[in-house]
């Protein structure tokens, strides 16, 4: 019989290329696909998806006992604590400036200078900064942030329509990246981008965050706009086409499969195998739907990640 | 690919009867295409019709049915290559895979563990679907020994490991009745194991590593035969080629209707792992792309439990999500003076409130209310998350007897109905909640005191 043609798909258009770091700082590129995730065989992936550990400006107070145990001492020091994420393997940092929410600290903008500046002068590898997740205190000290860390060039989040303004604008001016968030919609996404490229950030300046599920909590919404979200950027429409960041740190260890080791049911097994599992399960599947970024917690996961990626990268894929 | 209506009305009378109770023929055709009617609606479709329109509305992916009896795995019938287009309608089987070369009573111990394993999630219970048994030995003694050690502590579905035919025969004599999958057919045994498969009317797997063209080849071979439930091993095992494989397999059978490859795949990501870690991911991923039977060379609860929940995650039809019973539910250890929460029973909004409530460390109550599935928004827009829809699941799941207090907190989003459920439920204080889950926690600690 004759020979069986594979089908390919001819895309028209490419993810946006960013930058992030550089000026003396090691730089991390991400973006560039021009093909689904991992299908070296119809168009270039250049970039290798990359992985962010998430680092926190104050010592956490409810994290897992697993996560307690993997770092130790170095997570009442966010010094310290990134110079261990880069030995662990991180590309990125991510440090979170928790301790600006009202209520575990308050703290404003000198202690975000403060801690920037530190992270900034124990790592060499670009860093993502984000805020509470309160509306004033994100515009207070991702400002700060920005401003401490001008030609870095920083990804700053999170930015949402409601402060979009106060993020792009100094973005703008300090060179950095905006983190524009939004809960699980195609065209909320879209809309912000619009938004972002009208007051003037330009489009590789623009990473999406679509909204993280955990695996169990929402996860199948989170793959399937980011599935939509880069079928969209490679048909061509480039208010799609910024690359994508995912939480899958944050989402997984707050979950109770993750959290807690006492009291679960039998047929949860393990609690650390189990929350491990959870958190790569979820890391995982939302690279194979078209991550750029992925935040994560546990070393053992960047481990695993970083030895599946290149499995998948390698070209004889 | 499914024909549009246009196609499909070219094959009808054109006579516009309406005796189908469609207007015209083509609104028939339009529904014929959207799958929502049957062909035998139409009294007047000529046999040559019907027989070009069924040709072309077969699955491009066959239902393959893989043992027999209740626990039966049905993989196939897939019709889209991503989940959004429409859904993924038939979850893989997850297969532990057991080796004839290991002691009788290890196989007997992880069979039942395997097979007695069950852990529920959103009401609904999940389970391991069947073994593989593999013959190691290449002794066909043992291989019958072990096959019916394993058939006589579980009624799972099976599949038999060999590619030698005379073992294989062996075994199928044993326990044929309970419709096994046969592995494999290569371009040597096929003859034989499609003899067997005939003979015993069981699904027939094929491998073939060289390419595309030879496994349609040796597809059609088999077919040719007379075989009708085929099972596709393209043996790529490591993570790349299995994605390339099975996506380039997904789109010929169903972007191309390519018959020859149109069966569900089977895969073995043990294989190309180098722990049980890997094992778990890798096969996550062919949980998402494609594949159909997922044999397992690892099992413990705590790897079992995730892969069993991204494949319900995977699988929940995009146009109907999951929803939750209404009802009261306890976050954390709630006690009757714990704060009281309502909300919708979409299952995203669901987990989200449900989610910071947990992460917030404040035992709490959360009354989901019966929205049809709507988020709280959307759910109130469509007047089903108002007052009386609240008040009404207050009372019917005797919340007043679960709390010991009378506060009721609302999503901000619907700060509106607090006036209207003042008074529908005139002895309650009703509280305005955040109007984002994530702010939850802050407000109960702002906000609440029993």
């Amino acid at each position: 019989m004759a020979a069986v043609e594979v089908p390919i798909e001819k895309w028209t258009g490419k993810v946006h290329e960013v930058t992030l770091g550089g000026n003396g700082r090691k730089s991390v590129v991400v973006g560039g696909e021009s093909t689904l995730p991992f299908l070296h065989f119809e168009g270039s992936l250049p970039r290798r998806p990359v992985i962010a550990i998430e680092v926190r400006d104050s010592e956490p107070k409810d994290w897992s006992p697993h996560l307690v145990d993997a770092w130790g001492d170095v997570l009442a020091d966010p010094a310290a604590w990134a110079k261990k994420a880069m030995e662990y393997g991180a590309d990125i940092i991510a440090l979170s400036l928790r301790s600006a929410h009202p209520e575990e600290g308050n703290t404003g903008a000198d202690e975000a200078r403060k801690n920037v500046d530190k992270v900034l002068s124990a790592v060499d590898i670009p860093l993502i900064i984000y805020g509470p997740g309160v509306a004033e205190k994100d515009n207070e000290v991702l400002v700060a942030a920005s401003d401490v860390a001008k030609g870095q060039r920083v990804a700053l989040g999170n930015c949402e329509e409601k402060n979009h303004r106060t993020i792009a604008a100094t973005c703008i001016a300090d060179g950095h990246v905006a983190i524009g968030k939004t809960p699980i919609e195609i065209n909320l996404a879209k809309q912000l981008n619009i938004l972002l490229c009208d007051v003037g950030l330009s489009r590789d300046s623009i990473l999406m965050d679509p909204t993280t599920g955990a695996l169990g909590y929402g996860l199948e919404y989170t793959y399937s706009v980011m599935e939509r979200l880069r079928l969209a950027a490679l048909g061509g429409d480039a208010m799609t086409a910024m690359p994508m960041i995912c939480t899958a740190g944050e989402e997984s260890w707050r979950q109770k499969e993750a959290k807690f080791a006492e009291g679960m049911p039998e047929a949860w097994g393990d609690h650390l195998e189990r929350a491990l599992t959870w958190e790569e399960i979820t890391a995982f599947s939302l690279f194979a739907a078209g991550a750029d970024i992925m935040v994560v917690r546990h070393p053992g996961t960047v481990e695993r990640m970083k030895a599946v990626i290149d499995r998948l990268m390698s070209e004889s894929a | 690919m499914a024909l549009t209506g246009i196609e499909i009305y070219k094959h009808l009378p054109k006579t516009n009867c309406k005796e189908c109770g469609f207007p015209t023929c083509l609104a028939f055709a339009m529904k014929l295409a959207a799958k929502a009617v049957e062909l035998s609606l139409c009294p007047y479709v000529s046999e040559e019709a019907q027989q070009a329109l069924e040709a072309a509305s077969r699955p491009p992916i066959r239902l393959v049915t893989i043992g027999a009896g209740e626990s039966k795995i049905e993989v196939g019938n897939e019709v889209v290559m991503f989940r959004h287009e429409k859904t993924f309608y038939h979850p893989p089987g997850f297969v532990v895979r057991v080796k004839d070369s290991e002691p009788a009573d290890a196989v007997g111990k992880l069979v039942a563990e395997v097979a007695g394993y069950s852990v529920e999630r959103v009401g609904i219970e999940l389970k391991m679907d069947g073994f593989a048994i593999e013959n190691e030995s290449k002794d066909g003694g043992n291989f019958v020994k072990c096959v019916e050690l394993v058939s006589s502590k579980t009624d799972l579905p099976l599949i038999l490991m060999s590619t030698d035919s005379s073992v294989m025969s062996q075994a199928l004599d044993k326990v044929a009745s309970a419709k096994p999958l046969i592995y494999a057919a290569n371009k040597d045994n096929w003859e034989q194991m499609t003899e067997l498969a005939l003979k015993h009317q069981c699904p027939l797997a094929v491998c073939e590593p060289e390419g595309m063209s030879e496994l349609a080849e040796l597809v059609e071979n088999v077919t040719g035969k007379g075989v009708e439930d085929v099972v596709l091993d393209p043996g790529a095992r490591d993570f790349g080629p299995s994605l390339v494989n099975l996506t380039q397999l997904r789109r010929l059978a169903v972007r191309k209707s390519f018959r020859p490859l149109g069966y569900p795949i089977i895969t073995f990501p043990g294989e190309a792992a180098a722990n049980a870690e890997e094992e778990a991911l890798l096969a996550g991923q062919q949980v998402a792309k494609y594949a159909g039977i997922i044999v397992l060379d690892h099992f413990s609860p705590g790897m079992a439990y995730p892969l069993l929940t991204l494949r319900l995650n995977i699988y929940t039809d995009p146009q109907k999500p999951i929803q939750m019973s209404p009802g009261i539910y306890e976050i954390g250890t709630p006690k009757p003076e714990s704060p009281l929460c309502v909300t919708t029973n979409f299952s995203l909004t669901y987990f989200s409130i449900a989610g910071e409530l947990e992460s917030s460390g404040i035992p709490s109550w959360l009354l989901v209310c019966d929205t049809e599935g709507l988020s709280v928004l959307t759910a109130w827009s469509a007047g089903k998350f108002d007052a009386e829809r609240i008040a009404k699941t207050v009372k019917e799941f005797n919340v007043a007897d679960t709390v010991s207090h009378r506060s009721v907190i609302l999503p901000g989003k619907v700060a509106v109905l607090r006036g209207e459920l003042e008074e529908e439920l005139p002895e309650w204080k009703i509280m305005i909640g955040p109007p984002e889950a994530w702010d939850v926690g802050g407000y109960l600690k702002q906000h609440w005191s029993a």
